[in-house]
């Protein structure tokens, strides 16, 4: 072996030891400020599995409930498919000012991200407390609170995909004497369609994740049937809850992959 | 091709046009992807007024409650201030919350990696990677506040429930794009390497490990900014600690909308450093 | 009669970079003319100044007795809706079918409402039909452009530009992503439109053989100055060598070697 290849493994050994030291100090730190204990977390780790096992499976007095479950469940995936898709009208409007390839001014290029990005980062946990306050246990509460985030989320996406796939038929178009409206239905939206609506669904699925924690802050939803019976330690129901959220992102996930396949 | 040209000039080319019913030429595209995209379309948005007419509003004056939400909105983002807490305390939460962040960040990439490996195509038989992909599908599909309540139980709320919980989600998620990461190597660099003797763990980490380093270390970052803000969420809506669990208490008991309004100045802040940083990463990793 | 005159056009960029300097010249209706010139020298800063995609800072641009530089938004659209524009990424929106793509040239001309809904009249249909046939197309109308070849993804981008009935046609290096049979095929027939239809072409081209072929007149620009002007048999090696600098040494030997 000559020398340098020696060298590049000695450096390739270096690197990984330098990476494992700083993992272990970075560890460390955060395992004491959390007073996260390893070996307790390791010990929870099968007593958990088999208290999973053992209690959270749904039972006969589950399958009761089903029918509540089930209602409150599409009332969920309705929730997320309205939330993403009226985010998705604003977030399309906004996002054709802050891309660079429609060539608005780039003051209004840098407003419309700041804004989008306030949106995106305030958590959604916030707007679900603000919320409750005036909207109470409400479905609006919900509605809102995942709004603001995905349309937040949408208008940095839309924009991206925009430049990207877009900016060529734009300059074309503007070239060619058309105005502003005919480029977008001309030139953007047939060319960003398939970027836009692989996002509209992924974010269908986020949003039924995040609809679950909103639901248990603000008392809504599928959410607040499990918070429901796991405060009351009606663990097969709790699991029912648990069960069919699993089989409504699955079920999603896969339809949108097929849709995906037949798009792009 | 002259010839062609000459030979369909005959009809000016508008034999080669289609007509409708009508008589009138078309011009669209009629592809499988096209009419997939306008029922899509048309789905989503017959669910979307079907979901607003079965929504159950229960008489909510809708006036009311949004200029209640204006006003708070006001108070929130332009009246911020802290009243029963230190801004030492807070910025120690936030650290926390960071912790907690970085702590399942690290245990779910490690685990990850070793199981993107019974994962990927072109490191495991199909038939395992099928079924391992099977099983994350169906860990990245409870949410991760569920996944820390069911750990709650026989860990009690903390960090250890919070910690494990927020790992299970990351774990999945990391496996599934770090297998496809490692997907993308050139099947010639494994074979190179497994056709001069090397054995499984000196491909891994010659070969597996270098050619996709790069975009693991994004993917992880990213998740990093996932996991942080999930840990709010986490903190807040499973009393898990942290600077979530402040909001939490500020909103839900104290009704401290000035505090509310101080937090999530910080939070904003917190999570558009990470972006920044970690798009820093990204750029210096490409 | 000019139908275009630069008159001290400067363009710079973020107050420090030139890219056109003080650049004059005029082109008479129905001129063929090539812009050579090494990458960054300014050519498309040239182009894209006579139909404002960028606005140049100082100087006059007259065209067609309009200065386009003082021009509201609404005459502006006009003067593009004249001025065909061809691109070196062919810049057709990928996933709408070359005849939707071809129909494109008439957006200037019709109402906002019409060009929304993509509604076109039959004779507009027709006559983008006869401008594909006439390019070997009319047999590729239904299909999706991302279907097409680098060379035919080009036609459709000069059958749209055909389409808007124009004056002058701007064509930002046409060949620059393509093979040389294609390269071949597409500026045959912009030499075709120029000569039938008698429409001004005006060619940024890096292939200084392919600009001596064609065209009746070539401009040189280096750093955003023109260097040379005047008829092909007019380019000497010196004139090359001022227009690329050093590097250019090989594209001479290479133009020698074709010469003889």
């Amino acid at each position: 072996m000559n020398e340098s290849v020696k060298k590049v493994f000695f450096r390739r050994k270096i690197t990984y030891l330098v990476i494992f030291a700083a993992l272990i100090a970075v560890y460390i730190i955060s395992a004491s400020a959390t007073e996260f204990h390893l070996s307790e977390g390791l010990a929870s780790f099968p007593k958990a599995m088999a208290w999973i096992g053992h209690n959270l499976m749904p039972d006969e007095k589950a399958m009761k409930r089903f029918p509540k479950i089930l209602d409150k469940l599409i009332e969920t995936a309705l929730l997320s498919v309205a939330v993403t898709v009226i985010a998705a009208i604003f977030a399309f409007f906004f996002s054709l000012f802050g891309s660079k390839a429609t060539g608005f001014n780039g003051i209004v290029n840098r407003i419309v991200r700041i804004v989008a990005a306030f949106f995106r980062n305030v958590p959604d946990v916030v707007w679900a407390m603000l919320l409750m306050f005036s909207f109470g246990q409400n479905i609006l509460t919900g509605f809102f609170a995942l709004f603001f985030t995905t349309f937040g989320l949408l208008t940095r996406a839309f924009i991206e995909t925009i430049d990207e796939v877009s900016a060529a038929g734009i300059e074309a178009l503007n070239a060619s004497g058309a105005n502003f409206i005919q480029t977008v239905f001309q030139a953007i939206i047939p060319s960003a369609m398939p970027g836009i609506v692989t996002w509209i669904l992924y974010m269908i699925e986020t949003n039924i994740r995040n609809s679950t924690l909103i639901g248990i802050l603000t008392a809504t939803g599928i959410g607040y049937l499990f918070d429901l019976y796991y405060k009351r330690l009606d663990f097969s129901s709790a699991s029912l809850v648990v069960v069919s959220i699993i089989v409504l992102v699955i079920a999603i996930e896969l339809v949108s992959n097929l849709i995906r396949r037949v798009i792009l | 091709m002259e010839q062609t040209a000459s030979v369909l000039t005959q009809c000016g080319g508008v034999c080669n046009a289609r007509r409708k019913r009508s008589g009138k030429i078309k011009i669209g595209v009629h592809s499988k992807s096209s009419s997939a995209v306008k029922i899509l379309v048309a789905v989503l948005l017959g669910l979307t007024v079907y979901a607003f007419i079965s929504f159950d509003y229960k008489e909510i004056v809708l006036s009311e409650a949004i200029s209640a939400t204006l006003r708070n909105v006001k108070t929130v983002f332009l009246e911020p201030r802290l009243s029963s807490d230190t801004f030492r305390n807070v910025m120690y939460q936030l650290f926390v919350t960071f912790c907690l962040g970085t702590l399942s960040t690290i245990f779910g990439a490690i685990a990850a990696f070793f199981c993107s490996l019974l994962c990927a195509k072109n490191t495991a038989p199909s038939g395992v990677a099928n079924a391992v992909k099977c099983v994350i599908a169906l860990i990245r599909a409870v949410p991760t506040v569920l996944w820390v309540l069911i750990f709650a139980v026989s860990a009690g709320l903390g960090s250890v429930a919070a910690v494990i919980g927020l790992t299970f989600h990351s774990f999945a998620y990391l496996t599934k794009v770090y297998a496809e990461s490692i997907e993308e190597i050139d099947d010639g660099t494994i074979e190179a390497l497994r056709a001069s003797g090397a054995g499984f763990w000196q491909i891994v980490f010659q070969a597996i490990v270098p050619a996709s380093l790069s975009r693991m270390v994004a993917w992880t970052f990213m998740r990093f900014e996932i996991n942080f803000t999930n840990a709010i969420a986490v903190g807040a809506a499973a009393g898990a600690g942290g600077i979530g669990f402040n909001l939490y208490m500020a909103g839900s008991f104290y009704f401290d909308l000035h505090e509310m309004g101080i937090l999530t100045y910080i939070v904003v802040i917190a999570v558009i450093l990470l972006e920044m940083f970690s798009t820093k990463i990204k750029e210096r990793v490409k | 009669m000019p139908i275009l005159e630069f008159q001290n056009v400067s363009k710079v960029y973020n107050n420090t970079a030139k890219a056109l300097d003080n650049v004059s010249f005029s082109i008479d209706e129905g001129e063929f003319v090539s812009i050579i010139g090494p990458s960054g020298a300014g050519k498309s800063t040239v182009l894209r100044c006579i139909n404002r995609l960028i606005d140049a800072t100082s100087g006059s641009i007259v065209y067609d007795g309009q200065n386009v530089m003082k021009l509201k938004k609404r005459e502006l659209r006009q003067v593009r809706t004249k001025t065909g524009m061809i691109f070196q990424h062919y810049n057709l929106v990928d996933r709408l079918s070359v005849i939707e793509n071809v129909l494109h040239g008439r957006l200037g001309q019709k109402s906002t409402v019409c060009g929304v809904l993509g509604a076109y009249s039959e004779q507009e249909k027709e006559r983008a039909f006869a401008i594909l046939d006439e390019l070997g197309l009319a047999d590729q109308a239904y299909k999706r452009c991302d279907e097409l070849s680098g060379g035919q993804k080009q036609r459709v981008g000069i059958a749209r530009s055909i389409m808007q009935d124009p004056k002058l046609i701007l064509c930002d290096e046409p060949i620059a992503s393509l093979d040389p049979r294609a390269s071949k095929v597409i500026m045959d027939h912009l030499q075709k439109i120029n000569c039938e239809r008698k429409i001004t072409c005006i060619v940024n081209l890096h292939q200084v053989d392919v600009a001596l072929k064609y065209s009746e007149r070539i401009i040189g620009v280096s750093a955003g100055k023109i260097v040379f002007d005047g008829r092909p048999d007019e380019l000497t090696d010196d004139k090359i060598h001022a227009i690329y600098g050093s590097d250019g040494s090989d594209l001479i030997t290479d133009i020698q070697g074709e010469k003889s």
